[in-house]
């Protein structure tokens, strides 16, 4: 079967089953004296290094009615500093065989290089430059914010998938700023100017904001002299304190929505619980809910709704559930189903529910529970294959409220969940009142007549 | 100060790939090429069989790629689901793909189950049942791509030009295959399918990890020591003949995607190397590409320009692909061209030359990184009839690439009277030229 079937959906779907390490890697971690954290990963198969930072800054940090600032100021940061110029910072990482790319998420945004190991000085010259010294003017700006609006059109409004899950979003949370594109809402992007993004600099981008991770053929005490000569340096910003968002009010009330439009080829329905994420020193819950989501919807073979709506019913071409588990606050846990023709949205969700009511009457089959807990166990023997993805599984986890500890633990805290845990956290997601129900169809209205 | 400790840095040499290949070959005579990696207790394997999609019949579009993703759906005594539910209990990691000219067999096991875990994959090979509950429930799974393909502006503008430039030719369609063809598959095409690709004299393997040449020999006999010798004809060669100029699909939405190109050069052509520099110079990596900084850049017109070679095993062809805007797209064109002109027409400097061979150097051996990426390159360099002194060589060959040498090839290669644009949008101010 296709595992990677459907785009469309896989767009829309947040999956981001982080599955874990079994902390067999060489992980270091340390403080700097202004308040930087530093990781190392140690791994010498390779002469290659991958290095990152990352800010605790992200889309859901912005002000009011300036949102996309995060991302336009990401793009910024390629431009002019003190001593770089326009450009020159990818020129430099290029004409010494490297890469390097940037990323903005909704808690954090990164930055990283992967070159060859005895470059590592350099890139950490340079990220130390940016870090405090960007120069930005007036021509940047203008022609970015294009650059910007292009790929809103690309990522977002050309997608049918995308805007859906824009909107499923922005329904989902009713104070969060999770609610609120990364990207940006197209007319406040278009309002975006120099001196939005040198103030969102001046506020986020210090060392006592930032993580730095360093993987590859290192030793920790290389990457701390380093480290201390060129963060080092960098006084903290005392304005900078605990990040502290507006959170969610109790949610009392289903929201459903439909979004029609001519290009959507492959009409489906979701449902989205607001969920709790992981949390330092208690991810107990979190563990549970990931096992509930390959439970439910991991494999189509074998989880319960593709056996049911996939095999045995023949009713769906697709059906998984999600759950994105590292998130600084309330994320979400959520389902989806992709019918077959002649099955209307309205009958897919029904048999979906239906699915889930008769799975909480059964519970849990304890075969596929043991396979699911193998294969958490062994993700993280392949993971140690990808330091890249190591990496940035430690970026992401120290700039959304865990700890080094934490993801360490976390392999521990899987392997220990059970049946009782999963069917649990079950009842305490299941509850329509903070959900949201989507349908996303085409206008034509052929699509909801059912045979 | 920084630019003095930047050129102190450009002296360094570029570090070496450290890899130790070993060609192996197994007691039934199946080559591959082998590094041992022992430090994680797993294997990356990487199989491919040359011929593709390409392979299907006339009137059979689509069945190799259904046939590739029915492998793991049932095989000897399991089901579907009995197949699934082994490879989970086995942690084991498959992945089943269909390209034109390629289809690939990933896999990854750990060495604690290896013995079980490769039985499985020689199930799946092997012992395919391709029962017709299961050929029924892909083909609708396949039907939902193509339908949502049919919607999806950059696979339009892929599938309206490649059927301009090949036509009724394998590459001229999607190997997905239409509804209409896909419909009408039977078990019996599925069975052709692969009895006609999946052969021992189209194999290329490659393999990393905790695994010795001798155990690895042993492995692939029995994996694949029961395949048919040999299979189907390849695909004939085609020439790349589609003339410059416009075409435009109608397609609702804010942006246009345009993919343009003409024809390429060979993989294994003396010019290879040039072409390859230059392309990375005109439209290949990243921002600092003349197209990005031209498009992107100075004028803000995209989010993302780029060129590309495209060597397929059967024709050449030299694509692009740019989006923007409706109201901006025809001036992103305009440039497009402007900058084929100038390559074409003046050629590189020596200092872009310079620095392209320094990033192309420097980059090659970090790809070397990782079991499964390894791997898949063993199995790349096998198809293209490199040989494991090719890592040790390919900076060399790189770097002999001349000023006057690549000037010439950018005058010969670079033809922008002959670039045809597809447009997918609807964009101002272009229209379908004839």
């Amino acid at each position: 079967m296709f595992a990677t079937s459907l785009r469309l959906i896989a767009a829309a779907a947040v999956t981001c089953l982080a599955l874990p390490a079994m902390a067999a890697e060489r992980v270091t971690n340390f403080m700097l004296d202004n308040g930087m954290e530093v990781v190392v990963i140690e791994d010498n198969r390779a002469p290659v290094v991958v290095h990152m930072v990352w800010y605790k800054a992200g889309s859901a940090d912005e002000p009011e009615g300036k949102s996309g600032i995060a991302h336009y100021l990401e793009h910024l940061m390629f431009k002019a500093t003190e001593t770089l110029e326009d450009g020159e910072f990818s020129r430099i990482v290029a004409a010494n065989g490297g890469t390097d790319n940037a990323f903005t998420s909704y808690d954090y945004t990164a930055y990283f290089q992967r070159v060859a190991a005895d470059r590592l000085e350099l890139m950490m010259q340079m990220e130390s430059e940016r870090m405090v010294n960007l120069r930005l003017d007036e021509d940047d700006i203008a022609t970015e914010r294009d650059v910007v609006i292009e790929e809103r059109n690309q990522r977002t409004d050309s997608d049918p998938g995308s805007i859906f899950n824009e909107q499923r979003r922005a329904a989902q949370y009713l104070n969060h700023r999770y609610g609120i594109p990364i990207i940006g809402w197209r007319h406040e992007i278009e309002t975006l100017g120099l001196a939005d993004a040198q103030a969102w600099y001046d506020a986020h981008y210090a060392p006592n904001n930032a993580v730095l991770v360093v993987a590859g053929d290192v030793t920790p005490d290389e990457v701390r002299a380093l480290a201390e000569t060129y963060y080092g340096p960098i006084p903290a910003n005392p304005a900078i304190t605990e990040r502290a968002r507006p959170q969610e009010p109790p949610q009392l009330s289903e929201r459903r929505m439909i979004y029609r439009d001519a290009r959507v080829a492959q009409p489906y329905v979701t449902r989205s619980y607001l969920a709790p994420e992981r949390d330092s020193g208690a991810q107990e819950t979190a563990a549970a809910l990931l096992y509930l989501s390959e439970i439910l919807g991991g494999s189509g073979a074998t989880s319960v709704l593709g056996k049911a709506l996939q095999f045995d019913g023949q009713r769906a071409v697709y059906t998984a559930a999600f759950y994105g588990g590292q998130s600084l606050d309330d994320t979400t846990f959520g389902l989806i189903a992709v019918p077959v023709p002649g099955v209307s949205l309205q009958e897919i969700e029904d048999e979906m529910d239906a699915v889930i009511a008769q799975f909480m009457v059964d519970g849990i089959d304890l075969d596929q529970f043991e396979r699911i807990k193998t294969q958490i166990r062994a993700s993280g023997i392949y993971a140690q294959d990808n330091t890249e993805a190591l990496a940035r599984r430690y970026g992401s986890a120290l700039t959304q409220g865990l700890t080094v500890e934490d993801v360490q633990a976390w392999p521990n805290i899987l392997q220990a969940v059970t049946p009782d845990d999963v069917m649990a956290a079950a009842e305490m997601i299941f509850d329509r009142s903070n959900a949201v129900t989507g349908w996303l169809m085409s206008d034509a209205p052929a699509q909801e007549v059912s045979q | 100060m920084i630019r003095t400790l930047i050129a102190a840095l450009f002296l360094a040499a570029p570090a070496a790939a450290e890899v130790t290949i070993q060609e192996v070959t197994s007691p039934g005579g199946i080559d591959a090429w082998l590094v041992e990696e022992r430090s994680i207790p797993f294997v990356a394997l990487e199989l491919r069989f040359r011929g593709g999609a390409s392979l299907d019949e006339p009137g059979k579009r689509g069945a190799t790629n259904l046939m590739m993703a029915l492998l793991e759906e049932g095989a000897g005594d399991l089901d579907a689901r009995g197949f699934a539910q082994a490879t989970e209990e086995l942690a084991a990691r498959f992945d089943f793909d269909a390209y034109d000219d390629t289809l690939t067999i990933g896999a990854e096991f750990l060495t604690e189950n290896r013995d079980e875990a490769v039985e499985l994959l020689r199930l799946a090979l092997q012992e395919p049942a391709f029962n017709q509950t299961a050929l029924d429930r892909v083909r609708g799974q396949v039907e939902s791509i193509i339908r949502s393909d049919a919607q999806d502006a950059d696979d339009v503008a892929s599938n309206t030009y490649f059927d301009l430039a090949f036509g009724d030719h394998p590459y001229g369609t999607d190997l997905n295959g239409t509804l209409d063809s896909v419909a009408a598959l039977t078990r019996e095409d599925i069975f052709a399918a692969h009895r006609n690709a999946l052969v021992r004299d189209q194999l290329y393997v490659g393999a990393v990890g905790d695994i010795s040449a001798d155990e690895l020999g042993v492995l692939l006999d029995d994996l694949l020591g029961g395949l048919p010798a040999s299979g189907a004809a390849l695909a004939p060669e085609i020439d790349y003949d589609l003339a410059g100029g416009v075409t435009v699909v109608d397609f609702a939405s804010p942006q246009s995607t345009a993919l343009f190109g003409h024809g390429g050069i060979e993989r294994d052509d003396p010019d290879f190397f040039a072409a390859f520099i230059l392309n990375e110079i005109l439209g290949g990596r990243g921002l600092e590409s003349r197209l990005s900084q031209e498009v992107r850049e100075k004028r803000g017109l995209t989010y993302g320009v780029s060129s590309f070679l495209v060597s397929k095993d059967r024709a050449q062809m030299y694509l692009g692909s740019v989006r923007s805007s409706n109201d901006r797209i025809g001036q992103a064109i305009d440039v497009i061209r402007d900058e084929w002109t100038r390559m074409a027409d003046e050629g590189v400097t020596a200092e872009e030359l310079e620095e392209t061979k320094l990033y192309l150097t420097g980059a090659y051996p970090l790809r070397f990184d990782g079991n499964g990426t390894i791997a898949n390159i063993l199995a790349g360099m096998q198809m293209q009839d490199l040989g494991v002194d090719y890592i040790a060589t390919r900076n060399d060959k790189v770097n002999a690439v001349t000023l006057e040498e690549i000037n010439r090839v950018a005058a010969e290669l670079l033809q922008p009277e002959n670039l045809h644009f597809v447009v997918v949008g609807q964009p101002d101010a272009l229209e379908t030229t004839n």
